[in-house]
This record gives structure tokens, C-alpha cells and sequence, in this order.
């Protein structure tokens, strides 16, 4: 199995265990990641707040790279993935907008490269029985909340993975690492999103919301696939914890690095140390390392 | 709430403008509030998902594009998901943004939710001149550009020191490519 990796602005920079353990867990997997030369941003919200020519155009770029290697698109960043999902729906649907976006982009796109998302991958075609094969260190004392946010399963349409407001793929593969996978109804609330920077406030309240139900239930960690998600909740949760007179200490995984411990990989290869709220310290109290 | 209706003798202007950009006639809403019901982030807004839908049916143009709501909708896309009619909602909102941005004179955005756009054109100016998202460089024009200078300064040396901050960008190699992507995407556009 073989992809074209597109990891993404955050992956390179606030989300570096992301990328350290999607490689890892890959490797493990027998999933070949051969990275995208010279990928550019998808232009995230910001583009398709601005122009929406622009916010089809950025994602067609980096699709035409990806044909051009003669391979799929997978990226572990939910975001990205939906600006690609959607530039190729975007393009496939009407003509006009293809020709304009190959005009944009000074190359032709066919609209044909799939983009997929790595949670999607691993819980649809490698399976659970795979993963738990992988599974040598089985996280017994670990309780996780899967948090899938927005843009997983929405738009549906674009989408087109897992059930819309009740999504599992995540609580399976948790599950599958031995530990215990707790059900909870914020799966596919937002965060706030990226009203962090101009509106702050917004993302306290939205991330206080989620980070108490989280810890109501009894959770350790919140496992995420959203770069812009675990900013959110773990970069700002000092804040949260000083509006709102909580304190969580509450560190925010991503589910690759769930998996990779579980893999038995080194929590450092991880990026298990770059947390800001103490991951090590979390998984030492739990006796995983 | 009193509302003014702004526009009396063509209530279907703005609902054919936004059926044009959109392809959805939102006189198919009967306003069930299922958009509000669902709306992460609408305890911020100042009026409501369906009210703003209501004021589009009643050709309240200015009043809809002036609004903090469109500003505030996080794009969720949980309302789209929701809609009983299949209006996608948050479509709506980001074409309402679009509109609001293309008429400067006419519009005005409050002060409350102005940092929301031009947070997007910064983030977009990074993009521009380095190809991929400049942290450092978003964060350092947005303090400046918006005076909140000190906003999250102690944040940058906690990501310095976990090397997820860089103060250099990470460049693309063909730069002018994406230059000129935004270029045509401009013109293209007009």
C-alpha cells in the first residue's frame, strides 16, 4: 500500500508528534508515506472565506503533483483532507470551475486522485484485526475519548466516511490498543476552530465545554486528528483553565500516537515529549512507559 | 427584536443574488431552527442562524451583511448536515462573507469581528510569499495589524522550545508558482 503524503503546514510546525507518529505507525503497518515534492497549503479556511476560486486551486495544485507520481493523496490533518475532498468535488461537478482551476494552476487536473484520510485508511482497509496484530503493549489504564470534530464527517457529501453524528472509526481503533475507549456526545461538536487568534474568547468557552465533558467522564486524554483541534484544546487549556477556575492537566493525543505506544514504538519517536500539557508525565502515572 | 424591512418593493433581489452564488433558493427554508438548534457557535452571534435566513427572504441585504453572525459561523457545517430542506447553511454564510468583503463601501463590519477577516488575509499573505502557513510571521503581522501586540507572547517560547515554532519560514521551492496562482485566482474571479 502506497501514498502520495501530503502532511500539511502543521505537520511541519505546532503538530510535529503528528507527523512523527503518522510516519511510525505507517511504517509499522506497512503503509509506504512517499512525501509530496514541494506541497503547498491548502489554504484552509482562510481561503475559501476569501476566494472561492483560490480555495480550489490551492488543494488542485497539490492533486496534480500527486497524479503526476501516479498515486492517492492521504493525509492525517483533517482540514487539508476537506480542502482536497472538496476541491475535487468542486472540479468534477462543473466543468467551468476545472477549466478555471487549471488555468489558475498552469496545469491540467483530471479531478481523478483520491484524497483519504488516514484515520479513514486505517480503520477501512487496514481493519481492526490488522491494528490489533500490531498490538504489543496492550494501554489497560488508558481512558480515551475519541474526538473527531468538524470535518471528518462533514459535509457528508464530501466526506462520504463513518456515520455522520455518531462516528466510531476512531473509538474502534482506541479500543483495539487495549484501552478503554469511553462513548461520550461531543464526537463531532467544534472546537472553536480558527477563532483562537481574533477571538479568543469564542475558543475558551468551546474548548472549557469539551475539556469538562471529557473530564466528567473520566477521561486521561482527548485522541484527536485535527492539528487546528489539538491546538484548541492543549495550546490554550492554560487559559481555559484560568477563565474558567478548572484545572484538566489534561494532555491531547493524536490517535497515532495512541496507536504507536500501543505498537510498542518509542514514546520519543512519538513525539510523545513535544506535548505542552505533560504527555510523558500522563503516560508515567499510567504505567505505559 | 424590531427589525426594518430595508427592502419593500423587490423582496426577491437578495434571494436571487444569493440562489445565483450559491444555487440555493432559500425560499425553501420554513424556518424550523434545526441551523440555530445545532449552531456551535451561535451564543456569540447577534442574531441567529434561521433569523439571518429569515432576513435574506425579506431582502434585509444590509442588515444580513452587516451582521456579526456571518463573522462567527465557524463553518461547523453541522446546520448543512442538519437542514431538513438540504440548504447548505454554512455555504450560505461563507458566500455572505464573500458578498460582505466584495463591497467595502456599502458594508461595514463591526469592530466585534473585524480580527475574523483580516486573521484570513494575513494567514493568506503567508501563504503567498512562502507557500505554506508562516506561524511566526501570522502571528507577529496580526499582533501589529490588530494592536493587540502582546496577544499569546508567552505562547511563542513554550513552542520554540518543543521546536514547534520556527522564526524562518518554510519555504516552498517554486514560489513563483503560487504567487501566481493567487494572481489568477484575482483576476479570474473579477
Amino acid at each position: 500500500m502506497k501514498y502520495a503524503y501530503y502532511p500539511g503546514c502543521a505537520l511541519h510546525a505546532t503538530a510535529i508528534e503528528f507527523d512523527k507518529s503518522t510516519r511510525e505507525v505507517c511504517v509499522a503497518l506497512d503503509i509506504e508515506l512517499q512525501e509530496m515534492e514541494d506541497w503547498n497549503c491548502c489554504g484552509a479556511a482562510a481561503a475559501h472565506m476569501t476566494n472561492e476560486l483560490l480555495a480550489d486551486s490551492l488543494p488542485a495544485k497539490n492533486l496534480a503533483i500527486a497524479s503526476k507520481m501516479g498515486l492517492d493523496i492521504t493525509s492525517p490533518c483533517a482540514i487539508c483532507i476537506n480542502r482536497l475532498k472538496t476541491a475535487n468535488k468542486e472540479i468534477n461537478e462543473s466543468q467551468e470551475i476545472k477549466e478555471k482551476v487549471s488555468q489558475v494552476i498552469e496545469e491540467s487536473y483530471d479531478g481523478q486522485v483520491k484524497a483519504r484520510l488516514l484515520l479513514d485508511i486505517l480503520a477501512t482497509d487496514i481493519g481492526i484485526d490488522k491494528i490489533k496484530e500490531n498490538v504489543i503493549k496492550e494501554l489497560k489504564n488508558l481512558k480515551v475519548v475519541s474526538y473527531y470534530g468538524c470535518l471528518v464527517t462533514r459535509p457528508k457529501d464530501v466526506a462520504q466516511f463513518d456515520n455522520v453524528e455518531d462516528p466510531q472509526s476512531m473509538d474502534n481503533l482506541m479500543a483495539a490498543t487495549g484501552a478503554k475507549a469511553i462513548d461520550w456526545p461531543f464526537k463531532t461538536v467544534c472546537c472553536g476552530a480558527d477563532y483562537g487568534t481574533p477571538r479568543t474568547d469564542i475558543v475558551l468557552k468551546m474548548a472549557n465545554d469539551i475539556l469538562s465533558m471529557a473530564k466528567d467522564l473520566g477521561a486521561d486524554t482527548i485522541a484527536v486528528t485535527c492539528p487546528l483541534c489539538q491546538m484548541n484544546l492543549e495550546l490554550r487549556q492554560k487559559d481555559v483553565e484560568k477563565e474558567y477556575g478548572e484545572i484538566y492537566n489534561m494532555p491531547i493525543l493524536y490517535f497515532t500516537e495512541v496507536l504507536g505506544l500501543s505498537f510498542g514504538i518509542e514514546p520519543k519517536a512519538l513525539g510523545l515529549d513535544k506535548h505542552i500539557v505533560d504527555a510523558m508525565g500522563l503516560l508515567m502515572r499510567k504505567g505505559l512507559i | 427584536m424590531k427589525y426594518q424591512v430595508s427592502i419593500f418593493n423587490d423582496l426577491t433581489e437578495f434571494l436571487n443574488e444569493i440562489k445565483d452564488r450559491t444555487g440555493y433558493d432559500l425560499k425553501e427554508c420554513y424556518q424550523c431552527g434545526k441551523c440555530t438548534a445545532g449552531c456551535s457557535t451561535c451564543f456569540a452571534m447577534d442574531k441567529t442562524p434561521n433569523q439571518i435566513i429569515r432576513m435574506i427572504q425579506l431582502g434585509m441585504r444590509k442588515e444580513v451583511l452587516e451582521s456579526k453572525t456571518i463573522w462567527l459561523c465557524a463553518s461547523c457545517e453541522t446546520c448543512t448536515t442538519r437542514c431538513p430542506r438540504e440548504i447548505d447553511v454554512a455555504k450560505v454564510m461563507n458566500t455572505l462573507r464573500l458578498i460582505a468583503q466584495s463591497c467595502p463601501e456599502e458594508v461595514k463590519i463591526s469592530s466585534e469581528v473585524s480580527d475574523v477577516p483580516l486573521m484570513s488575509k494575513i494567514f493568506l499573505w503567508t501563504v503567498k510569499y512562502t507557500g505554506r502557513l508562516y506561524d511566526f510571521g501570522l502571528i507577529a503581522l496580526y499582533n501589529n495589524l490588530s494592536g493587540n501586540f502582546f496577544k499569546d507572547m508567552m505562547k511563542g517560547p513554550l513552542m520554540f522550545k518543543k521546536g514547534k515554532l520556527s522564526i524562518l519560514p518554510h519555504k516552498v521551492k517554486n514560489i513563483k508558482a503560487i504567487k501566481r496562482i493567487f494572481k489568477r485566482a484575482e483576476e479570474l474571479s473579477e
